[in-house]
This record gives C-alpha cells, structure tokens and sequence, in this order.
C-alpha cells in the first residue's frame, strides 16, 4: 500500500507512460473505446426505458378492456352465434364481484368499429370524428389533459343528460378559426347542438385515441344513439398492487355468467390488458439495456485485453529496461507493482476519458431527440453502472497487468541484461 | 571487501553442460584497484557477474563486505545489488527515454531517496564526471564516452561498496577510454573499490592489480604499477 501511495512510484509511472506516447495512446484508445460504447449503449437503452415509460404515463398500466361478441359454444339452450351485448348494469355487478377492481368505466363510440362516426358542423366548418360516449371516471383510468379554461365531461352532465362535449385538438384547429376560444361555442353533433368544455390536449399512449376524438356524456350518447343500456366495452382500471391478468380472467367469468354463455367460449367476450402489452415492451426495454451491458462489458474486456497485450508487448521490448532496472536494485516486487500500477492507471484515465465522451454524447442525443416524436427520453446512465464499470476496469486492469507484470520478473536480470 | 572460495559455475546448455569457473579463489580488498584480464571466452564476465549477483555460483562461498553471499532469493539480491554494488557495461545500458540526470537518479529512487534529493544528488555526481551542463540531455544525444560517464555518475551515485565495470572502455575509442580510466582512477584515488574486466592491456596497465584467468581459473594476479590516465588526457 504505502507503494501505491508513494509519489516517488507514481512519478516513475508517469516518466514511463509519458515517455511511450504511442504505446500509451493505443492502449488507451482501446479502453477509451469500450468504455464510450459502454456508456452510449446503456444510456440509449435507458432512453429508450424512459421514453417507453412516458408514452404510457397517462395510462394505467393496469387497465384492461372487456367486450362482447357472438358465441362460440351453445348453452343452456342458447344456440351458437347468438351476439352478446353489455349492459349497463354489467358495471355495477363487476364492481361487486371482484374487488381487484378500481376503476370501471363503461364506453361506447360512434365510428371505430364499423359503424358510421358523427357529423359534426360548426357554421360552414364540418367534418366527421369518432363520438365517445364517457362516464367522468375513464380519466381515472386513461388520465385526460384539458387545455387550460376546460374541463372533462363530469358527473352532473351525465345526470342531465346534458348536451356538452369536449373535443380534440384537431376538431378545434378544423372547426374554428384560429386564437378562436371554442370553449361555450356549439357544434352540431348529428343535428344536435352541443356546447363546447372543452379541448382534449392528445398524448401519445395506448389504446386506440385519436387527436380529433369527440367526448360527450353516457347518458347524453344513450340519447342520441338511441342505444338504451348498451355499453361498448368497459374500460377497467385494478387496483396498483394486483395482477392485471387475473383480473381480466375474473372480468371475463362474470360477464359470461350474467349472459348465460359458456364458461369455456373463448370467443364470446373479448379482452386486452394493456398491462401485459406494457410489460412485454418494458420487457424489451430492459433487454436492450440487458444487451448494451453485455456489449458493453465485453467491448471493455476487449480494451483491457488490448492493454494487457500492449503490456505484455511493450514489456517484452523493455526488457533490457527492466533489466537495468533489476541491476541497479528494483526488486522483482517493485518491478511487478510498476507494471501493474501502469496497466491500471491506463486503464482508469481511459475509462474516465471514455466516460466524459460517452455522457458528452448522450447529453447531445439527448437535446437532439428532445422534441422527436420517438419513446427516447433523458438517456442517462446510472452513477452506480459508471463506478461499477470503472471498478471492474481497475480489477481487470490488475488481472490483466498481472501477466506482462510476471512475466517481467520470471527473466533472470543477467538474461534480461544481454537481450538486445 | 571480495573474498570467494573455490567458485564454481556452469552454463547448462541442452544435454551438455559448459563448466565456465573451474575453482575461482581471489579475494580483494578495500580500496583496490582490479583488472581482471583473459581471452574471449575465459568467463571474465561471468565472474563479474557473479560477483556482482546477477547470476548465481554453483559452488564455493562469497562473501561481500563481511556478508556471506549464498542462497538470494531475487528480491534479497535486489536489495544487496542496490545497497553494494555500482554497474559499468561496456554498453552503458543507459535508459533512453530517461535524460542523463533522471538516469543518475534511478538507484537512487529504489533506495526510496526523495526526489528533491535525488536530483541534487544526481546533479552532483553528473559534476563530478564533467557533465553537468548535460543533465537534461537524452542518451542519444550524448557521446560514447559522455554516456559512459553518465553510466559512471549513476554507478556512483548510490554510493557503493564496489564498482564491477565490465569492459568500461569497450566501446570507445582510446582517446575517451583513457578519458574514462582518468575518471575511475580518480573514483579509486577517493577509496572506492573497483573492479574492471577488460582485454586491452594498456587499460589493465592503469590498475593496480592484474589478474588473469585461463579456461577457467586464475592463472596470474600480480600488482602492478599504477599507470596515470591523465598523463594521455
Ligand atoms: N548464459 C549463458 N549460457 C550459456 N553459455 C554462456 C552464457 N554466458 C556465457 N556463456 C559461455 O560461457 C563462456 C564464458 O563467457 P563469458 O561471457 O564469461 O566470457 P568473457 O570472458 O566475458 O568473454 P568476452 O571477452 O568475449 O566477453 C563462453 O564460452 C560463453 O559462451
Ligand atoms: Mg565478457
């Protein structure tokens, strides 16, 4: 120890890395090398990890949808084919059933599945969009942002059945003017006037979303659709703490049970868990990050070797150096700690070299891809990777020293004398 | 200062050994001036060698300075070299990319000398042998004889028990050796002990002492009268 702390060693070891720039260069280059790709890999995966991360944050992970279709299997007297259609009160049985769930919000819609979307006209300005027909609870489960001065539909609309929507970016910017307020404007929605709450600011996330989405009340979609006590399809929310999976299993049960269908009808009610979706590319995300740590690791191992081969290369054309040495009193362990402490100083300064250089780029891919329409957000790499990067550079770098550092040794000083 | 007994040694080469030193005994003492003297072959360099425990002896003892010479492991040897001896080879072994001074300095830094000692020390040996003014300057931007000497000034300079230089003027012309010589006579003429390995007569001539070996024993060792180098400087 007191010979690593010695200044009189470290000037050594300056004077004989500063002498053989090249050699000193090379090896650590290669380090250099491994130690950037390291950082840039796993700080892009991070990246990656957050940005994936982001583009779900205005949904619950743990949400699930559950809809109905026609059946596979007959039951109970019912016939195959027969079409199940939601209720309603499905709700309410669902929520007393399983307690895993959170939240529930009954959904239908105009325009997605087939049917034909809502005409909407405001003065000469028309156009058609999809109509969703919400309980105030969805933002429980897919968080809404409204632009400032709005709101979402709330609980005293759907009691009224009033006749108010909120709509999406793209409605306002195609069916008013521009800096025009939309807010407390009408539009006609299916010849019905509807008065504007306001303007959904659209997120990227999952489900199925649009920017031009028009939302009006349950009750109020009941109305004009004519579409009784039917539901769409649920949006669920479970609580944080449950698997998702199992709650759409027991989502599922219920629902065939109250419609009489088959306990094994695989087809008659529909399901997705955002969840699973959510995990697998997290899952992805993490195996990027897995990946970049294996490239990673081995690109450094290929510079610490690199250095080692240097060593072994440059203590081989040192010889007669080492020799002189040897005769004028470095003792084999003086020699070894040198050779030693040269390979792991090379080794430190080009990690360090190459983790500057990997976070320099990194702090640049991340401002250029700050507004890119792309899951890649913050690439960071945590400071306990890049101590244990280094940290694993210094073991290596002893390990790897070890060799030419025996191998300066294991020659008797008078053969290392005549080498020429 | 030396004193070895029946010194033995052979170089093992495949199946056939080479028995080099047939029973070496020859003791100097302090302040001598030795050359060791004999045809290409005799193992003049190995017995330096050996004295100066950079190759180990297969029989007989050896004793430096009182110290019995005999069984060093390589870090003892180290120590002994360092503590003991001063090298001179016929081929400097200076090391290139270190300048004059920081040649000096080196025995000087594996006795854990500090190195602002180092350097003023190093700069006084570098005095000594005339060279001063060239303490930053590389090997190869030195002379022959200036490398020689900074050779010298580092031998010197951790103040050994005994200077072993084989074939110090080897590779200089007779102008410089005698240089050289005028140089050593000058270290002995302080009390140093010195030993030289060389082959040419009138360097021999400048010592005190002659010995000269034969196949492999010492088949003379006479004093003689001390020729002064400087008289040819
Ligand atoms: N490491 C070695 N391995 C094998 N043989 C050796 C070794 N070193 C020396 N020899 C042999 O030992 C003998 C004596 O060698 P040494 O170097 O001592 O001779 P020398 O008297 O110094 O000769 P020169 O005047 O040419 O330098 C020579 O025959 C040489 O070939
Ligand atoms: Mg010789």
């Amino acid at each position: 120890m007191r010979f690593i702390l010695d200044k009189n060693t470290w000037q050594e070891i300056y004077g004989s890395i500063s002498k053989n720039k090249t050699r000193t260069i090379i090896t650590v280059i290669g380090v250099l090398w491994g130690i950037f790709i390291y950082i840039a890999l796993s700080g892009s995966a991070k990246g990656l990890d957050n940005g994936f991360e982001k583009a779900f944050e205005s949904v619950a992970v743990n949400s699930m949808f559950a809809w109905a279709q026609n059946t596979s299997m007959p039951y109970k007297g019912y016939k195959t084919g027969r079409q199940i259609q939601l209720k309603l009160g499905n709700a309410t049985v669902l929520q007393n059933r399983i307690p895993e769930i959170q939240y529930i919000a009954p959904r239908n819609v105009r325009g997605v599945f087939g049917d034909a979307p809502g005409a909407i006209v405001r003065g000469q300005k028309s156009g058609s969009y999809n109509v969703y027909g919400d309980f105030p609870v969805l933002t429980k489960i897919a968080a809404k942002k409204i632009f400032d001065g709005g709101r979402f539909i709330n609980d005293e609309d759907i009691e009224k059945s009033r006749k108010v929507c909120v709509i999406g970016e793209r409605t306002q910017k195609e069916l008013f003017d521009k800096g025009e307020n939309p807010i407390g404007k009408f539009v006609r929605i299916d010849n019905v006037y509807f008065q504007v709450v306001g303007v959904l600011k659209f997120t990227q996330g999952g489900g199925f979303d649009k920017d031009s989405d028009v939302f009006i009340p349950f009750s109020t979609f009941k109305k004009l659709y004519n579409t009784a006590d039917n539901v769409g399809w649920f949006a669920i929310a479970a609580h944080d703490d449950v698997d998702v999976i199992k709650v759409e299993e027991d989502v599922k049960m219920v629902l065939k049970s109250i419609h009489n269908v088959h306990p094994d009808d695989e087809r008659a009610i529909g399901s997705f868990n955002l969840g699973e979706i959510f995990n697998k590319i997290r899952g992805f995300a993490k195996g990027m990050t897995f990946l970049s740590l294996v490239v990673g690791i081995a690109t450094i191992l290929a510079g610490v070797i690199g250095i080692g081969n240097i060593l072994l290369i440059s203590v081989k054309e040192r010889t007669k150096e080492l020799g002189i040495r040897r005769a004028l009193g470095a003792t084999p362990r003086e020699v070894r700690g040198q050779i030693i402490l040269e390979s792991v100083f090379l080794t430190i300064v080009a990690g360090i070299l190459g983790i500057i250089l990997g976070a320099a780029t990194l702090a640049i891919i991340g401002s250029l891809t700050k507004d890119v329409e792309m899951p890649y957000t913050n690439p960071t790499v945590p400071i306990p990777y890049v101590i244990g990067a280094l940290l694993i550079m210094v073991i290596l770098g002893t390990l790897i020293g070890l060799i030419p550092a025996q191998r300066a040794v294991s020659i008797k000083p008078i053969d290392a004398l005549r080498e020429e | 200062m030396i004193e070895i007994k029946n010194l033995h040694k052979s170089y093992k080469m495949g199946s056939n050994s080479l028995h080099v030193l047939k029973g070496i005994n020859f003791s100097v003492a302090e302040g001598e001036l030795v050359a060791i003297m004999g045809s290409s072959g005799s193992g003049k360099s190995t017995l330096l060698n050996i004295l100066g425990m950079l190759d180990v002896l297969d029989e007989g003892s050896y004793n430096l300075d009182g110290v019995p010479i005999v069984d060093l492991n390589e870090t003892k040897a180290a120590q002994y070299r360092n503590k003991f001896l001063g090298f001179i080879f016929q081929s400097f072994n200076l090391i290139n990319y270190k300048s004059a001074m920081e040649n000096v300095a080196l025995p000087l830094y594996y006795q854990k000398v500090a190195r602002k000692e180092r350097e003023e020390k190093s700069i006084k040996y570098l005095e000594q042998v005339g060279l001063k003014e060239w303490a930053g300057h590389l090997p190869s931007e030195l002379s022959g004889g200036q490398k020689q000497r900074v050779a010298i000034a580092r031998a010197m300079a951790a103040e050994p028990k005994v200077l072993l230089a084989d074939e110090p003027t080897g590779a200089l012309d007779s102008k410089t050796s005698y240089e050289v010589m005028d140089l050593i006579q000058k270290i002995n003429d302080a009390g140093n002990t010195i030993l030289i390995v060389t082959h040419e007569p009138d360097i021999a001539d400048m010592c005190k002492r002659i010995v000269h070996l034969k196949d492999g024993v010492i088949v003379e060792d006479k004093k003689v009268d001390q020729v002064r180098a400087s008289q040819y400087v």
